[in-house]
């Protein structure tokens, strides 16, 4: 007789392994088969102890406008002070602001000026004792030392099929601000002669 | 002091910056001595992330010493070994006092839809993270716990994000006792979830990724069945197949934005930033759990819109639970699982790379080199 699937019928088919199977081979098994044991069961668990001390937390201190969402009441007590926004890429965040989260602009927007900001800072860098350096900010000196071929080669890896893009995405602005400059030294060689 | 710092896409390098300061009075700052590299990193590291600013140092996995403290913390002291959660959270709002610290309301200007964690762009709140020397962390009466004697610091570390993150996963897929469960992704998280499902009792944990070594390390370390979906056509008909045409009970997605096994799903947000994330995984999940059954998402995913299968996931009936990680909540209960040998969270560390070395961690881990899993991230020794 073929057995039916189980889908087709009302019983699940008879499990692999049995309870006191798995308890005996896998340690801890079932420690938290009970739901109260979970620390997450229920999901909410009003009063909860946290250290808290406050109703409500003093405010820290603005010392720049600090950009917040249009879906906040108003600018939450407490919040990060890395990297304020400055520049171009800056008024496009600002602006990007304008807009709630449940915009895609405000998203986009941000995306764009992440990578302006990214240009920002590598121009800027040129004219710094330290300007970008693609070879050891990118760390790709570890494919020579951390086997780079043999993590790949003969590997049935899902990522294969993209990860030549990464190079051109690292590299191809490079690329082009190289071959920018070139064309604009050699305009002016040209001109002097 | 030394801190990674973000450069552009796939770009990272260590500078100096100021030693940051106590900006609130519940505030402490945090000499680091070890943190990690989380999977979701790369997500900041490709570009992914919104309002990913250049300069912002990441990090929200890292434990060290409190160097100081502002003058309303009464919890820890100067000198007290600390362990982080990921999560900046209040303890006081309306979602903190319901325990969901993940959701705190009270410590991010930039969004409202999710909470503070520590290096981890504007977006998540603007806050420098612990891959440096020192860290600013607020409400240092609420998130840091000192480190019992007993415990390791690497196991520690991995006690900030990557366990109580896949415990949690583990959790929300409500398991009952002989479940089918199905985990995508070998990585951290996905290792430590299919280990917890046991611990709720699981009947079967299959685990399914596409890279050999970690699926080596599910069947090591998690007793689980692995299926690496790039040798099968439709890794979907195959766990069918495997589970009598049923589907799975529950299915975890550990893997989120940058998920593999569709090139134009990958490709249109990982290279392109034109979705959130890449849905592959997700609805992978949906469409091979069971009708009526559970997906539990804890792989992060951006807030851009991500093309994900709803329709399958309203006509099967299925019940979709998420979150981040309210970290703190699943210590007490993980400690005992430590201690009593459950767990040992160390055991999925691979690399230990000091900070001076950290933009060769972020290729090796982008690029999956050298049978990578978890590194860790080592301040103050070369």
């Amino acid at each position: 007789m073929t057995e039916t699937a189980t889908p087709y019928v009302a019983e699940k088919t008879a499990k692999r392994e049995s309870s006191e199977a798995l308890r005996a081979r896998i340690p801890g098994w079932g420690a938290d088969l009970d739901p109260a044991d979970r620390p997450s069961y229920p999901r909410e668990q009003p009063g909860i102890e946290t250290g808290a001390h406050w109703d409500f937390p003093e405010r820290q201190p603005e010392k720049w406008p600090r950009e917040r969402s249009v879906e906040h009441a108003f600018l939450p007590p407490v919040f990060g002070t890395s990297t304020p926004p400055a520049g171009i890429s800056g008024a496009i965040r600002k602006y990007a602001y304008k807009y709630s989260e449940g915009r895609a602009a405000h998203w986009l927007l941000l995306v764009a000026a992440d990578r302006v900001d990214a240009w920002e800072h590598h121009l800027r860098s040129f004219a710094t004792l330290r300007p970008d350096n693609p070879i050891t900010e990118t760390g790709v000196l570890s494919e020579f030392s951390r086997g780079g071929v043999r993590s790949r080669v003969g590997q049935k890896r899902a990522d294969l099929s993209h990860q030549w893009m990464d190079p051109i995405i690292v590299g191809a602005p490079w690329a082009l601000a190289a071959g920018g400059l070139a064309v604009v030294v050699l305009r002016g060689l040209r001109k002097r002669r | 002091m030394k801190a990674m710092v973000y450069r552009g896409p796939y770009k990272v390098r260590v500078e100096e910056k100021d030693i940051p300061k106590i900006e609130h009075p519940n505030d402490a700052i945090v000499k680091v001595s070890a943190g990690a590299i989380c999977g979701s990193d790369l997500h900041l590291y490709h570009g992914m992330m919104p309002d990913t600013r250049v300069g912002m140092t990441f990090g929200h996995e890292f434990v060290g010493t409190v160097h100081e403290v502002g003058s309303s913390v009464q919890n820890v002291s100067v000198g007290d070994r600390v362990m982080v959660p990921f999560n900046v959270y209040c303890g006081s709002c309306y979602f903190c006092s319901r325990g969901l610290y993940s959701n705190c309301h009270n410590v991010n200007p930039n969004a409202t839809a999710v909470g503070g964690i520590y290096g981890y762009s504007h977006t998540c709140g603007g806050y420098d993270g612990g891959q440096a020397e020192f860290v600013r962390v607020p409400f240092a009466d609420v998130g840091p716990s000192k480190i019992p004697d007993w415990l390791e610091e690497e196991d520690a570390v991995l006690l900030t994000d990557a366990l109580p993150t896949g415990y949690f996963g583990a959790q929300l897929g409500d398991i009952v006792e002989g479940d089918t469960v199905v985990v995508f992704g070998a990585g951290p998280v996905g290792l430590f979830a299919a280990k917890s499902s046991w611990l709720m009792g699981a009947g079967r944990v299959i685990v399914i990724d596409h890279l050999e070594y970690r699926l080596e390390k599910a069947r090591s370390f998690a007793h689980a069945e692995t299926y690496n979906f790039a040798e099968y056509g439709d890794i979907v008909v195959h766990l069918k197949k495997e589970t009598d045409f049923l589907g799975a009970d529950v299915v975890i997605d550990a893997v989120g934005a940058e998920a593999d096994g569709n090139f134009l799903q990958h490709v249109t947000s990982s290279k392109f930033k034109l979705q959130g994330g890449s849905p592959i995984a997700l609805n992978w999940a949906i469409d091979s759990v069971r009708k009526g059954g559970t997906v539990s998402v804890v792989g992060a995913y951006g807030p851009i819109f991500s093309a994900v299968k709803f329709g399958d996931a309203m006509n099967k009936g299925l019940t979709l639970r998420m979150n981040q990680c309210p970290v703190k909540r699943q210590w007490p209960r993980l400690f005992e699982h430590i201690r009593n040998g459950y767990l040992k969270p160390s055991d999925i560390v691979t690399h230990r790379i000091p900070l001076e070395h950290i933009a060769e961690g972020y290729h090796m881990f982008s690029a999956k080199l050298d049978n990578i899993i978890k590194p860790l991230v080592i301040t103050g020794q070369s």
